[in-house]
């Protein structure tokens, strides 16, 4: 359904997105990752048919931004980083201005105007004037008036910013009812947002793609190694986790050990274990041999957070603070 | 076509929902309405002068009022058309909803004689205001009409081409502040270009009062309509909005 070959865009000096490449299925909810500044917004707006691409390709369903703008226009509905409304019009005012814009009119338009304000929780403030609402509200209008047309790809730049958690959950229910008959991309800093609608993530960093796969396999798959959660506690009720530590590091195969929380009668960790090696079996009999008490022990997902941060270059922060110590 | 008609509803209603519409009313109204009194005024010492040293025939009042009003009409309205443009483009590139324009099903050239023709029906009508006063004069006296409207075709043109150039500017920038005094230092220019033609006659006196807007008005305020003014008006108005086409156009390549 959309397809980047390529694609570069150049500002006076600064490169902001060099050389991506990525593909959308048809159906599909793909989630745009990257830290500040990464390009995300510039890859959007080139998508969307409002910047030209300085070199590369991309088409939307089939056309390209370039050749058939008009095409592509008339199949995406976007939501821009500031929700594009008019502070003096009225809400079903504005959306009957977007409806227009977009084609549709008559009995349709009317139609159109109501479903969406009721499904994007608007229809309460249909008649008051945009600029006097929330910044909440307002960016609810923004996503009502990206699928007012019920375009076949939705562009949404941050769609959730700005809303409430009760907001939050439900915009990220309507993005994925709205997935199958629509493609949708979207753009956040918000982690758990991409885990828990997206199917596929795009990761990037300083204008490249630094991963693009199913976040199921990001999670399991990056490091090619496992990551073991263990919860130990002394039998007679106190426990020194520094001397845990010390015991996991010494079992063969593991590579790093990090304390996530201790206090004095339970300790958390995670071991990291080579590239290959099954240790977990190790680390149970290493633990009992020792006196302690195994709570708990199961693989650990790697979060996505870790994965974003080392993909883009920052140190993972995986020491939890409380410990107070440096690995 | 539908979505010019689109465009210009939005724009007309967002001059009336604010207060600037009725602010540029009021205050053109004021004015003008000032200029007629003064004009009528006149006109009327004048005719009882003449009469007491028993001179020739009745005076015209379209020699005598209305062509020196619609004068004025055309260099009142210089100093109204920044107020009426300043905004068209310039609010929405500062707002972000030239994202929601650029990305909809309509081509630029839509948007464009959308928001021009928007402006030109603001000021076609604060030319009502003016005609509200004539018709006074229609009231008590007989007025030739048909100079009248001649007078106000050349007052629409004229404000055409400048909205035009208003329009282009108000692409050039987000600020409405700076969009609207380069309108103003503009219309200045273009309206005292034709002082040069008072002591000079080279060639390039003749091309810059050429261009001063005020000069072609003057065959339309007398009633007649010359076609080398006409052309001027009209490469105006089609230069400033193929202008403003480019630069909305480069403005995507620049952003
Ligand atoms: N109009 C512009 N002119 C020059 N540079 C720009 C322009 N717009 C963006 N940039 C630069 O391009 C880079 C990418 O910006 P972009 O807005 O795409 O980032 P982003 O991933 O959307 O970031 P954020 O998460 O903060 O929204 C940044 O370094 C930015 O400074
Ligand atoms: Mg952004």
């Amino acid at each position: 359904m959309i397809t980047v070959e390529g694609l570069t865009k150049r500002y006076a000096r600064h490169v902001a997105v060099n050389n991506i490449s990525f593909s959308v299925e048809k159906g599909q909810i793909v989630g745009f990752l990257g830290p500040n500044g990464a390009g995300k917004t510039t890859t959007m707006r080139i998508l969307t048919c409002f910047l030209p691409p300085t070199a590369g390709k991309a088409t939307v369903a089939g056309f390209d931004v370039l050749e058939q703008p008009m095409e592509v226009k008339r199949r995406i509905g976007y939501l821009p980083e500031t929700p594009p409304v008019y502070p003096e019009m009225e809400v079903a005012e504005y959306l009957r201005f977007v409806g227009k814009l977009k084609g549709l009119s008559g009995a349709n338009l009317g139609h159109r105007v109501d479903e969406v304000s009721n499904r994007c929780a608007v229809a309460d403030v249909k008649h008051k004037l945009i600029g006097k609402l929330s910044k909440g509200y307002r960016q609810r209008v923004g996503l009502a008036q990206a699928i007012i047309h019920n375009p076949d790809v939705l562009i949404l730049d941050e769609p959730t910013a700005g809303l409430d958690p009760k907001q939050i959950n439900e915009t990220r229910d309507l993005i994925k009812s709205l997935a199958g008959d629509h493609t949708i991309i979207l753009s956040t800093h918000i982690l758990p947002e991409v885990e828990q609608t997206c199917e596929q993530v795009i990761i990037i960093s300083q204008g490249r793609v630094v991963a693009t796969d199913s976040v199921q396999n990001l999670q399991s798959g990056t490091r090619g190694a496992e990551t073991i959660r263990v919860e130990v506690s002394g039998r007679d009720g106190s426990i020194e986790a520094g001397a845990v530590r010390q015991k996991l590091e010494q079992v063969a195969g593991v590579s790093r050990v990090v304390l996530r929380e201790s206090s004095p009668q339970l300790a958390v960790l995670e071991v990291e274990s080579l590239k290959g090696k099954v240790v977990r079996g190790d680390i149970a009999r290493a633990v009992v041999q020792a006196g302690w008490n195994l709570n708990e022990l199961h693989t650990a997902a790697h979060t996505l957070e870790e994965i974003f941060l080392q993909l883009t270059g920052a140190q993972p922060t995986l020491e939890a603070p409380a410990s107070g110590e440096k690995q | 076509m539908r979505n010019v008609a689109i465009i210009w509803k939005k724009e007309i209603d967002s001059y009336f929902v604010s207060p600037v519409a009725y602010l540029l009313l009021t205050m053109f109204g004021l004015i003008f309405g000032f200029f007629f009194w003064n004009a009528v005024s006149y006109f009327v010492i004048i005719g009882i002068e003449s009469q007491m040293r028993g001179g020739g025939g009745p005076m015209s009042v379209n020699e005598y009022v209305i062509r020196p009003l619609l004068s004025n009409v055309s260099v009142v309205g210089l100093f109204f058309i920044p107020m009426i443009t300043m905004r068209l483009f310039a609010e929405e590139k500062r707002t972000g909803t030239i994202e929601l324009l650029a990305t909809s099903p309509i081509r630029d050239i839509e948007v464009i004689l959308g928001k021009w023709l928007a402006a030109l029906t603001l000021y076609g009508c604060m030319l009502l205001f003016t005609a509200l006063n004539f018709s006074f004069l229609f009231r008590y006296g007989n007025p030739d009409w048909k100079p009248l409207a001649v007078g106000y075709l050349g007052l629409l043109l004229q404000a055409g081409g400048l909205l035009a150039v208003g329009t282009l500017i108000s692409t050039m920038t987000r600020n409405q502040i700076i969009a609207g005094a380069a309108t103003f230092g503009v219309c200045l220019l273009l309206w005292v270009l034709e002082w040069v033609s008072g002591y000079e006659t080279a060639t390039w006196a003749v091309v810059l009062s050429y261009c001063s807007v005020i000069t072609h008005f003057e065959s339309f305020a007398k009633g007649v309509i010359d076609s080398k003014d006409l052309v001027f008006y009209v490469s105006l108005i089609f230069l400033g909005l193929f202008l403003t086409s480019r630069s909305m156009e480069s403005l995507r390549w620049r952003a």
